[in-house]
């Protein structure tokens, strides 16, 4: 595999190996050299369209935990702000060999246009609302890792399903790994036709949440609330928020992450033993350290490179 | 009134085309004919084999091809002045000759905006010294498209416009366009309309639905558009006004006008290639080519205009032609601009999709490609004795892939490149002059 711009190209195969390596990962932090040497002198991008702290850490710790070297790029006081194209940025950057380019675009399919233009692998890792495919990677593990096999699971995904690209990977993800995942959220952000393009169930109501096993809330933006999407955002807790009161007490909560208290989710459920958040932030360096492995470690560099390297 | 379109001109043809299926249904025409154009006259049809030729004729055999009138699109964009970086009236009328046009009519929404006397008198003598085929030009409705001023529309029509538009967007005020109505009763002009509620469609980039939901991208709803027809077709009957409802894409905007015609509105409507033969489903891949405005929709509302520019709800076919550059088209699609190409592959392209298939008989789609410039008071281009020789022979055997060989356009932003066709237009006329001929535009 070269590329892993959405998570529907693995399958569930792909997922399982992918998180299988993850597994065996995980122990790389606790050792005395918190290295592995599997990407020694190749180089990974970083180029982040839109500040992201936990994505643009986690990928910059997996890279360097797998001894690789890392440049990160951000759109802020770069060329980028200097009106330069996508396509010629990534012109320029791949003047510099990159083994892989890690990208994050706030529009939809930006990581596959970049495939187009680099030899480099290119990662996803957000593209809009779009696609997320390492954020759902991290939480097939995450809740592999607390439940087992997903076959059967009932999963709710609850909150702003309309500009999640989380919700769309992560469904995506539950699906391919056996669960029946329902979205839910207030009519004005399900878009029309979410559950048909997802396969998945879809409802405005939480009366039946009770059915879940897992409840996956989504980050409530302020600014959606400029949009007129929702109210106001003590409506939109009223009726959405994941809290003790709707949850029954063996069921799970997961979340992206940053959480709004009080407002998507509870804090007590958030600091709550049924809640996986604190262990999807940690999944998220050893996942992304098999995904580059999965990408880069068994490919060789092209042919051109040797070549300049004989020379 | 000065000329009501540019064109450089040329020497009149003398030609004899013999043996092609002559399809013409205001002649009642269905038959293999010889054609005899004299100084750029048609000077006489007959049976295969009854004409003769003088010493100063050139014969071409037409026995695999199919000779029409010519056509003529109500709706290109020449990007003149302003972004001939895309387009110029010499590149793109010589695409449309390419296509089998003999007239365009184009948009007002370039850079400055046509949108007064000056600018349309600018334009149309730039057309008189470079544009391959005649090409008329529309004036904007508002200054400046913004919608809120009428331009000097009684003195645009006198200097020459084609009709009025604001192309591009809705008139969203609809005290303003009420204003605009009224006035057509002392300016002329036919009123047309790209129908589009910017609060519904909020500038999204696709159609609202399954492709959009899955993509994480807003869509536009198809009441965007009906809605807005819908409002405008009340206006203009009761101001008794004549409107053009542009790009048609949607099953209840076909059903809006339906209606509206059967009550006597003075609306006629257009149809285009990229919305009888695509869906939103061309858009999956997040391919730039696969955006325009309206953006492609459902099968349901495919068929519902294909269905209506078979009854003649939609009376004419309009290419949209919007040519763009690759540096722009190359942006992710939410960033690329809204168009495609469609001047040298819309009569292949229905032909192969709509006439072979038996969606749509092959004399109605003749009628429907030559309608376009009737709304804007221009008369069709006919086969008959004594008429300008306007005539685009169709070569049914001429495969090619569309693209392949470049494009005369000077934007090959197309939907259809890469699409096999299986036959080509061969020869076109436009005024009594061979505007192409197979394998080169004149």
């Amino acid at each position: 595999m070269k590329h892993l711009l959405g998570i529907e190209e693995l399958g569930r195969e792909g997922i399982e190996r992918i998180l299988d390596r993850a597994e065996s990962f995980e122990g790389v932090a606790s050792r005395d050299i918190q290295k592995v040497p599997a990407l020694r002198g190749r180089l990974i991008v970083n180029l982040f369209y839109e500040a992201s702290t936990r994505t643009t850490s986690s990928f910059e710790l997996a890279a360097k935990r797998l001894s690789a070297d890392v440049i990160s790029v951000r759109s802020s006081g770069s060329s980028v702000e200097k009106g330069e194209s996508l396509k010629d940025t990534i012109a320029t950057l791949d003047a510099y060999e990159p083994a892989a380019i890690v990208v994050r675009h706030p529009r939809a399919g930006a990581a596959h246009l970049v495939s187009k233009w680099t030899r480099a692998s290119v990662i996803n890792a957000g593209d809009g609302a779009h696609a997320h495919p390492t954020q759902a990677l991290l939480d097939v593990h995450t809740l592999r890792g607390r439940i087992g096999a997903l076959d059967g699971r009932n999963i709710w995904i609850v909150g702003d399903i309309a500009h999640s690209r989380v919700a769309r990977s992560t469904a995506k993800a539950f699906s391919l790994m056996g669960a029946r995942v329902t979205l839910a959220g207030p009519p004005t952000l399900l878009p029309p036709g979410i559950g048909a393009a997802l396969g998945c169930g879809e409802t405005s109501s939480l009366a039946s949440l009770g059915e879940a096993d897992v409840v996956y809330a989504l980050r409530m933006q302020h600014e959606r609330m400029t949009g007129g999407d929702v109210p106001s955002l003590a409506e939109y807790a009223n009726l959405y928020s994941v809290t003790e009161a709707r949850l029954r007490p063996d069921q799970l909560v997961m979340h992206p992450g940053p959480v709004n208290r009080g407002v998507e989710i509870a804090g007590d459920v958030v600091d709550s033993g049924r809640s996986l958040i604190a262990q999807q932030v940690a999944a998220g360096v050893a996942v992304r350290m098999a995904v580059l492995y999965e990408l880069l470690a068994g490919a060789e560099r092209d042919g051109r490179m040797r070549e300049v390297t004989a020379a | 009134m000065n000329a009501r379109f540019g064109w450089k001109g040329g020497v009149p043809a003398n030609v004899l085309i013999t043996g092609g299926r002559v399809v013409d249904s205001r002649q009642n025409l269905d038959v293999q004919l010889d054609v005899l154009v004299t100084d750029g006259v048609i000077t006489e049809v007959g049976p295969v084999g009854t004409i003769t030729a003088g010493d100063s004729t050139t014969t071409v055999n037409a026995d695999n091809g199919i000779l029409m009138p010519a056509f003529t699109d109500p709706h290109i964009h020449l990007r003149t002045p302003g972004q001939e970086h895309k387009e110029t009236i010499a590149t793109g009328t010589k695409a449309a000759a390419a296509g089998g046009y003999c007239l365009v009519i184009a948009m007002p929404n370039t850079s400055p905006v046509i949108d007064g006397p000056d600018l349309l008198r600018g334009i149309l003598a730039r057309a008189s010294e470079t544009a391959v085929i005649p090409m008329a030009q529309t004036g904007a409705i508002t200054r400046d498209l913004a919608g809120t001023e009428l331009t000097e529309m009684a003195t645009m029509m006198e200097t020459g416009a084609a009709g009025f538009t604001d192309d591009g967007i809705a008139v969203r005020d609809a005290g303003v366009f009420r204003r605009a109505l009224r006035y057509q009763a002392v300016a002329g002009g036919v009123i047309a309309l790209h129908e589009e509620d910017p609060a519904l469609s909020m500038g999204a980039p696709l159609n609202e639905g399954v492709i959009s939901a899955r993509l994480g991208l807003r869509g536009q709803p198809g009441s965007a558009e009906s809605t807005m027809i819908a409002r405008d077709c009340a206006l203009a009957r009761m101001e008794d006004a004549a409107i053009h409802i542009q790009h048609v894409s949607t099953y209840e905007s076909v059903e809006v006008i339906r209606r509206e015609k059967a009550q006597g509105t003075k609306v006629t409507a257009e149809a285009s290639p990229h919305h009888l033969l695509l869906t939103e489903e061309a858009c999956s891949t997040l391919d730039s080519r696969a955006k325009m405005n309206p953006p492609l929709r459902t099968e349901v509302d495919r068929n519902a205009v294909i269905a209506g520019l078979v009854d003649g709800t939609l009376d004419c076919v309009a290419t949209d032609h919007a040519p763009h550059s690759d540096d722009e088209k190359s942006q992710p699609f939410e960033d690329a601009p809204f168009g495609t190409t469609g001047l040298e592959t819309s009569f292949a392209v229905l032909y192969d999709e709509l006439v072979t298939p038996g969606l749509i008989s092959l004399p109605v789609l003749v009628e429907r490609m030559t309608s376009g410039c009737i709304p804007f008071g221009f008369d069709p281009p006919t086969v008959a004795v004594g008429q300008p020789a306007n005539l685009a022979l169709f070569d049914t055997r001429a495969e090619w892939v569309a693209g392949e060989g470049g494009w005369v356009s000077m934007s090959s932003n197309s939907c259809f490149a890469g699409r096999t066709m299986s036959g080509r237009i061969s020869l076109t006329l436009a005024g009594g002059v061979i505007v192409h001929t197979a394998g080169a535009t004149q």
